[in-house]
């Protein structure tokens, strides 16, 4: 069943300017993991803004659950390159965030307070955050406060996961260790996930699907999928098929930018 | 170790120090050059003055106190409610920016003579003056705070279907409270400049009534002690201010001022 759907898609920042994606479409399935690679400025960002509802399209419809899309969205949970965690809340407090505004969570919180909060506390140990559920985001490290917000983008459980190269900014380390988690999170209890990242291993290592767009105005280059079976452990990222399949959506990256 | 705990005594005490240093440098021009007391009095009159007068002087303070804090209500309410306009709609910052910088040009000892025909001289000239001295910063801090929030932060709430109420409660108004309370600081000192400018020009009460009384019949020593009695007045709201700012808004100044604390 096709959850998120492209149509044609373009979209000029500026009215009669420069196009930034231009006629995308493509179609994720529930449940599906996609992944989109691309040079930088290619509109990665843009796909993400149209997906959340936070801009609308020059042309062409974008649909989620066969609904067209108007205004945000309420089903979906975002996370960033930066975690940007709220400083003056706690990180408990800030991954109970969108439980104060998305319903029906949010006429429930006053009775369901405890209930709540433990589910937030589950979800925080779950990734590795136990004991630090007090803390305020600046005591954490980077890769602390991405599992946070990670945490933040999970907690009302969304039927669409957008990450936008959530783990940028993280070491080598680190960021291996929440591929794993993430890829946990994502089979024990499904949802459809669209991440952008510029790392080819990652988007390999984590998708069913990735999608390679073309150099400013972006477009939908190549679609590959990913057949590595599930569970991945790390050691995947080491085997001839893995590193085949790296090397393939290398060589497309590779084009585009000498063309 | 000795010497660091010196040091460390040496910073925490060094306000204290320094004004002590100038009381004495100060005893010391007075009584060394003899200078006359109508002129320049040495601090020991004047705090002889303040003794002797401890009554009046209190009694006018508490007026001037009670002024400043009325007009600084005031202006706080006004600020954050114009702050927090001019900074979540766009259409109000450009219509009332200039407006306010041209008035906030304006020295505001100006208003006073206006403020007398309208209302005589008195309470409420000076409580108008300290509130129309101080509400501006706290305006433009609070509209500072919240115009230069960051558009991720709005897009995490506007993701979630967040409206603009929503918004600027969740991230809004708490990210411009840092500001707000630096504003308070510069605000409270600056309702007492009001208050006493006004005292001075058009009232029968208040320390700045009495440092004018004093001065048109020559009591130097009872003016420094007016103008002594406003400055630890302001320095006590100050730190009282800065301690709320600190208590409130920690998360603002991680780690920055730790040794200074
Ligand atoms: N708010 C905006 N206003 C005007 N132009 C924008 C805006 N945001 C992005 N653009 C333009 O749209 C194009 C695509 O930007 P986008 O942020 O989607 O790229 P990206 O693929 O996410 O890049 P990166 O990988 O560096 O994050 C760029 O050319 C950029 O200049
Ligand atoms: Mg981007």
């Amino acid at each position: 069943m096709v959850f998120v759907e492209f149509e044609d898609v373009s979209l000029a920042y500026e009215e009669g300017g420069d196009l930034a994606i231009k006629d995308i479409s493509l179609s994720v399935k529930q449940n599906e993991f996609i992944a989109v690679v691309g040079p930088s400025g290619c509109g990665k960002s843009t796909l993400m803004k149209l997906v959340s509802g936070l801009t609308e399209p020059t042309s062409g419809y974008v649909y989620i659950d066969g609904r067209q899309i108007g205004g945000p969205q309420k089903c979906i949970g975002m996370a960033f390159q930066a975690s940007n965690l709220l400083p003056w809340r706690t990180t408990l407090e800030n991954v109970m965030l969108p439980l104060e505004i998305v319903q029906p969570y949010r006429s429930q919180l006053r009775r369901k307070r405890q209930e709540f909060e433990a589910m937030a506390m589950a979800l925080l140990e779950r990734v590795g955050l136990k004991g630090w559920e007090h803390k305020y985001p600046w005591e954490l490290s980077g890769g602390m406060q991405q599992r946070a917000s990670i945490c933040r983008a999970l907690i009302h459980k969304p039927q669409l996961l957008m990450l936008d190269e959530p783990f940028g900014a993280l070491d080598a380390f680190t960021r291996e260790e929440l591929w794993c988690m993430l890829q946990e999170l994502w089979q024990e209890q499904p949802f459809t996930v669209i991440l952008v990242t510029h790392d080819l291993r990652e988007a390999v290592f984590l998708a069913d699907t990735v999608y390679v767009m073309s150099k400013s105005p972006g477009q939908i280059l190549v679609k590959r999928d990913i057949d590595i079976e599930r569970p991945r452990p790390l050691s995947v990222t080491y085997t001839e098929p893995f590193a085949a399949q790296v090397h393939v959506l290398r060589e497309h990256i590779g084009s585009i930018r000498q063309s | 170790m000795m010497v660091f705990n010196r040091r460390k005594f040496l910073i925490k005490h060094a306000s204290w120090m320094l004004i002590v240093f100038l009381l004495l440098v100060w005893e010391m021009i007075c009584v060394g050059f003899n200078v006359p007391e109508y002129l320049f009095p040495a601090p020991s009159s004047v705090w002889a003055s303040g003794v002797d007068r401890w009554q009046p002087i209190m009694m006018h303070a508490w007026q001037t106190f009670f002024t400043t804090l009325v007009g600084f209500a005031i202006a706080v309410v006004v600020g954050v409610v114009l702050g927090v306009a001019v900074g979540t709609y766009p259409i109000v910052y450009k219509a009332f920016y200039p407006l306010l910088v041209g008035f906030n040009s304006i020295p505001k000892v100006a208003f006073v003579p206006v403020l007398v025909v309208w209302f005589g001289i008195g309470t409420v000239p000076a409580i108008l003056t300290a509130f129309l001295i101080s509400f501006f910063p706290v305006l433009v801090n609070v509209a500072t705070g919240l115009a230069t929030l960051e558009p991720e932060l709005e897009d995490v709430l506007r993701s979630l279907g967040a409206s603009k109420l929503d918004i600027l409660r969740k991230v809004g108004l708490p990210r411009a409270l840092p500001y707000f309370f630096a504003s308070l600081k510069v605000a409270i000192t600056l309702a007492f400049v009001g208050s006493v400018i006004s005292e001075t020009v058009a009232s029968n009460m208040g320390i700045g009534y009495l440092m004018m009384a004093a001065s048109s019949s020559m009591d130097m020593a009872l003016v420094f002690a007016g103008l002594i009695v406003i400055g630890i007045m302001g320095v006590v709201m100050y730190e009282l201010f800065a301690w709320t700012e600190k208590r409130f808004t920690r998360w603002a100044n991680r780690g920055v001022n730790n040794t200074a604390i």
